[in-house]
């Protein structure tokens, strides 16, 4: 290794010259299972992001399905009340944590650097981390679970039937320990997505040139620094009170009830947001791709993904209407969740727009894009229903908010994210996926889902509570669940044949070539699979749509793809201002490193001893973590950045 | 339990409402999918079997015009559904009449208790699980917590409100019609959330006076040889829990049972209340509702027997 570069001028090459072979040495990961452990590729981690959250998906749905059976008709006793209840809280657990935020996370890791023409995320060693944390603590909450003491006053968790008297057992320690270790994984993976954002774009791509898909991950990441510390907190505060007799929720000693629900909501309406932007981004993406056109109105988009974030911080009383705050502070909460929809219908005309002043090209992935539109709108007026107090006091735990919630979270996170399948599916392997198996997946899946949860609605209306184990017979209820039950059945048989199709075209599908779609930005322009160093040059980027310049008769506008900076010292990537996109810096980029999961074991043992008061486990997974970070913080030569990249 | 129709001058606006922005959001759905599924419709690329790059790319309008319009129209019908919210809201916000009748209620795991308010220590009543209200004049309610959260709706007369430990929580109801009007806790509180039921028996005001008059009564004086000794039984088993006034049982974790008969329902609106139901009940409340905080008291047969006909002399 050579000592601190200054001033060094990297020379500029075209991707024909054979630079690959020596920058796939640099990169790659060692073979086996050191380097299975070491990794720190971003498309490694977003690979095994993508297939951890499918894993939870699929449980999820195992346990949305035992529930499905139990409901199908009224008087039900398949299943004890207990059991019913740590599955509905399991079930949310694993969809809206362990599964919805997580699928996002994956495609960004895998697409950013490719998307942005860099190398890798801004902090590697910590993307590593934030998946093994992600995974250790969904293996940890499911612990319980399989040992009978999963989470069982659902996923938002009320106190004070959270609280010991009422919930004995390791139920509540687990899933309250479970989330705080779950919030290390968020925050320090939301840290590396805003630096990535802000300084790990190509040279020229300024903040208006930036694909639309990345402004969601951004926005939601940023809001995650801001409101994960308020779960985290009451977790915490909630573990205290349970074990150590703290008295911040009971009310016999002056704690607050609701106080809980404030700081359980503050976080977890932004996190709504949280897993619904990046996949509308999703779309914005893919869809214009396929009505073969730019997205329509860029800038109102990408601001009213900010704004939709900004006012979504101001909303969570919503989900507290009938608590008894005063009417007054109500109509405010009211207002802004009415107005929230005002950003949501750019985003909506947006993609109306772009398919009439298009020519749509029919494939799976645009399918699903599309039929996103209409969920979103379903999941959005429904959402506009419950902001208006009034109404809320009669929909609020019924079945037209569980309707509602799964309009939001399959509508605008499922669809889109088996759109993105479909879409890049062939980026990452190399093939394609199967498009007739592809349409039969489709139309199950919107039929099934359509057919399961849009007469719920109704069954919402006629009055069924929410979270009941069963219900009497004859109060218009049952042939609504019984088609919800079908319904769910075949919703789930298109996710099973997305799995078959997965499968199937893993081994014999089409061979994909770098841009099967003729897609427009940068990660098309390199081969499928990407090599692990991505770029064999930087690219410089002149426009929105580098690989569309010819054809959008953007003359003035070059970027160069196939000509570059070279950066062969080590591992290096470029770092450019963040709003301008000028060159900055040469980054220095870490080796694999085995510190990020030997901090990953000791803290899951550390959260273990937490749970079971062995405190000498405790102890000691304190003193591997301390050395865990000790090693990956240890100043190297190798990583000192003092190199400018001289962009004159 | 639906709530698109409702009865009383608190439930009109609101399910006038409620159905309001339900017609806005049906048509809002309509014409957003006629618009997606039309222009896919109308203007697929033809003829190129799925081949995206055979589709030349093509800039085109900016389409701007689209956002304006469709913004446009959408914040215009926000902003009216606001206002017409804000103004429910204010309507709803108080009865705006004196409330003759108040009634404290507790939720508890899992049932209703109601206290009606008296200035008159004398006339103060504690009854559970159905709550009866004089109709055509607004009823004051003081929801207070009991154990953990719970949420009070009957939804023909009013939305929710959580009952929440440590606060008392006031809202108010009117039936303008008499009725059965049947309600549920709605917000989850444990094992046997499911069957935590509750009725509004609105009755005119003159009925209303007479059944609060007879409810102050005592319990019946038992007349025959059986149920005295399931009197005494009753005391023995269930009165550490239960309070049938005028007795030794005394107990007051459980419903008030001096006038069970009374009652259309037992176990918080879980069962029609007939001997039958009562027996099994009384024999059996696990199986029937698993977790609920009567436990199984090994009665022998005829001690349940004389306990059941005892309960069922109380009117």
């Amino acid at each position: 290794m050579t000592l601190v570069e200054t001033e060094r001028r990297p020379e500029i090459a075209s991707t024909a010259t054979s630079y690959g072979r020596g920058l796939e040495q640099i990169w790659k990961t060692e073979p086996g299972i050191a380097g299975w452990i070491s990794t720190v590729d971003h498309k490694e981690i977003g690979h095994r992001y993508i297939v951890t959250s499918f894993v939870f998906l699929i449980l999820g749905g195992f346990e949305a399905l035992i529930m499905r059976l139990q409901l199908a008709r009224p008087e039900q006793h398949l299943l004890t009340p207990e059991q019913y209840n740590q599955l509905f809280s399991t079930h949310g657990m694993t969809m809206i944590f362990l599964y919805a935020l997580p699928i996002l996370s994956g495609f960004s890791n895998y697409l950013w650097p490719l998307i942005f023409g860099s190398r890798d995320m801004a902090f590697p060693r910590l993307n590593a981390l934030s998946y093994w944390v992600y995974l250790a603590s969904g293996i940890f909450m499911y612990a319980g679970f399989l040992i009978g003491a999963g989470p069982n006053d659902g996923w938002f968790n009320y106190v004070p039937y959270a609280e010991r008297p009422y919930n004995p057992g390791l139920n509540m320690d687990f899933y309250a320990l479970g989330m705080v270790f779950y919030g290390l994984s968020t925050t320090v993976g939301a840290a590396n997505f805003v630096v990535t954002f802000l300084r790990m774009r190509a040279p020229g791509m300024s903040i208006n040139r930036v694909p639309i898909m990345t402004w969601g991950t951004l926005t939601a990441s940023a809001a995650n620094l801001l409101v994960v510390p308020s779960v985290s907190l009451a977790f915490f505060m909630l573990w205290m009170d349970r074990q150590f007799s703290t008295h911040f929720f009971d009310v016999n000693q002056q704690g607050q009830p609701l106080l809980w629900q404030h700081l359980f909501w503050i976080f977890a309406h932004p996190w709504v947001y949280v897993v619904v932007l990046p996949a509308m981004g999703m779309v914005s993406e893919g869809l214009p791709v396929f009505c073969r056109r730019p997205l329509v109105g860029y800038t109102p988009v990408a601001l009213s993904t900010v704004a939709t974030m900004v006012l979504g911080f101001g909303v969570w009383v919503h989900h507290m209407f009938a608590t008894g705050l005063p009417n007054l502070a109500l109509s405010f909460f009211s207002s802004t969740s009415i107005m929230i929809s005002i950003p949501s219908a750019v985003a909506v005309f947006a993609w109306i727009a772009t398919i009439w002043l298009g020519r749509p090209v029919i494939t799976t992935a645009f399918l699903f894009f599309a039929s996103m539109i209409v969920l979103f709108v379903i999941g959005g007026v429904s959402g506009f229903m419950t902001g208006s107090v009034p109404v809320d006091w009669q929909l609020t735990d019924t079945y037209f908010i569980v309707a509602h919630i799964h309009y939001v979270l399959i509508g605008i996170n499922v669809f889109p994210v088996v759109g993105a399948v479909y879409f890049w599916f062939p980026k990452m392997t190399g093939r394609l996926l199967d498009e007739r198996l592809g349409k039969w997946n489709f139309w199950t899946m919107f039929i099934g889902f359509n057919l399961g949860f849009l007469p719920m609605h109704l069954t919402g209306l006629y009055g069924m509570p929410r979270r009941v184990y069963t219900y009497p017979a004859g109060m218009g209820w049952d042939t609504l669940n019984m088609v919800t039950s079908i319904g769910s059945l075949l919703f789930a048989i298109g996710v099973l044949l997305l799995l078959v199709n997965v499968v199937v075209s893993l081994r014999g599908g089409r061979i994909a070539g770098a841009n099967p779609w003729d897609a427009d930005t940068l990660e098309w322009s390199v081969s499928s699979p990407p090599p692990s160093y991505n770029f064999a040059v930087i690219p410089e980027v002149a426009s929105r749509h580098p690989l569309w310049e010819d054809r959008l008769g953007e003359a003035a506008n070059r970027s160069s793809v196939r000509q570059g900076l070279i950066l062969d010292h080590g591992r290096e990537t470029i770092v450019t201002t963040p709003l301008d996109g000028d060159l900055d810096l040469i980054a220095k980029m870490p080796e694999d490193s085995y510190s990020p999961f030997i901090l990953t074991v000791g803290a899951s043992a550390g959260f273990t001893g937490a749970l079971l008061h062995w405190w000498w486990l405790a102890g000691a997974s304190a003193a591997v973590v301390a050395g865990a970070l000790i090693a990956w913080l240890w100043p190297r030569r190798s990583l000192a950045q003092a190199a400018g990249a001289g962009d004159d | 339990m639906s709530y698109l129709h409702g009865f009383g001058t608190k439930a009109y606006p609101v399910t006038q409402l409620t159905w309001g922005l339900l017609i806005i959001s049906v048509v809002v759905v309509v014409i957003c999918t006629a618009l997606v599924a039309v222009g896919v419709w109308v203007r697929r690329a033809r003829g190129i079997d799925g081949a995206v790059e055979r589709e030349p790319v093509q800039g085109g309008a900016s389409g701007t015009t689209w956002l304006t319009i469709g913004v446009g129209i959408s914040t215009v019908a926000l902003f009216g559904s606001l206002v017409w919210t804000v103004v429910v809201l204010a309507a709803v916000n108080g009865p705006g009449r004196p409330t003759p009748v108040t009634i404290e209620i507790t939720g508890k795991q899992w049932w209703w208790k109601a206290r009606y308010l008296s200035e008159d220590p004398s006339r103060i009543l504690i009854t559970a699980n159905e709550i009866h209200i004089p109709t055509g004049e607004p009823v004051l309610l003081r929801l207070v917590g009991g154990d953990v959260i719970h949420s009070f709706w009957v939804p023909s007369l009013t939305g929710k409100t959580d009952t929440i430990p440590g606060q008392t929580n006031v809202m108010w109801l009117e039936a303008d019609q008499p009725g059965y009007y049947r309600g549920q806790c709605t917000e989850f509180c444990g094992w046997q959330h499911a069957h935590m039921g509750l009725y509004v028996v609105a009755q005119p005001r003159l009925d209303f006076q007479a059944w609060w008059d007879s409810q102050l009564r005592p319990g019946t004086t038992p007349t025959s040889e059986k149920t005295t000794r399931g009197e005494r039984s009753f005391a023995y088993h269930c009165g550490a829990c239960h309070t049938v006034r005028g007795t030794e049982a005394g107990g007051i974790v459980a419903p008030d049972l001096t006038h069970l008969m009374s009652r259309s329902t037992i176990a918080a609106g879980t069962l029609p209340n007939d001997a039958g139901n009562l027996s099994g009940w009384i024999a059996n409340p696990q199986a029937i509702k698993p977790g609920t905080r009567m436990p199984v008291l090994y009665l022998s047969g005829p001690e349940l027997d004389d306990i059941r006909t005892y309960l069922a002399t109380l009117d």
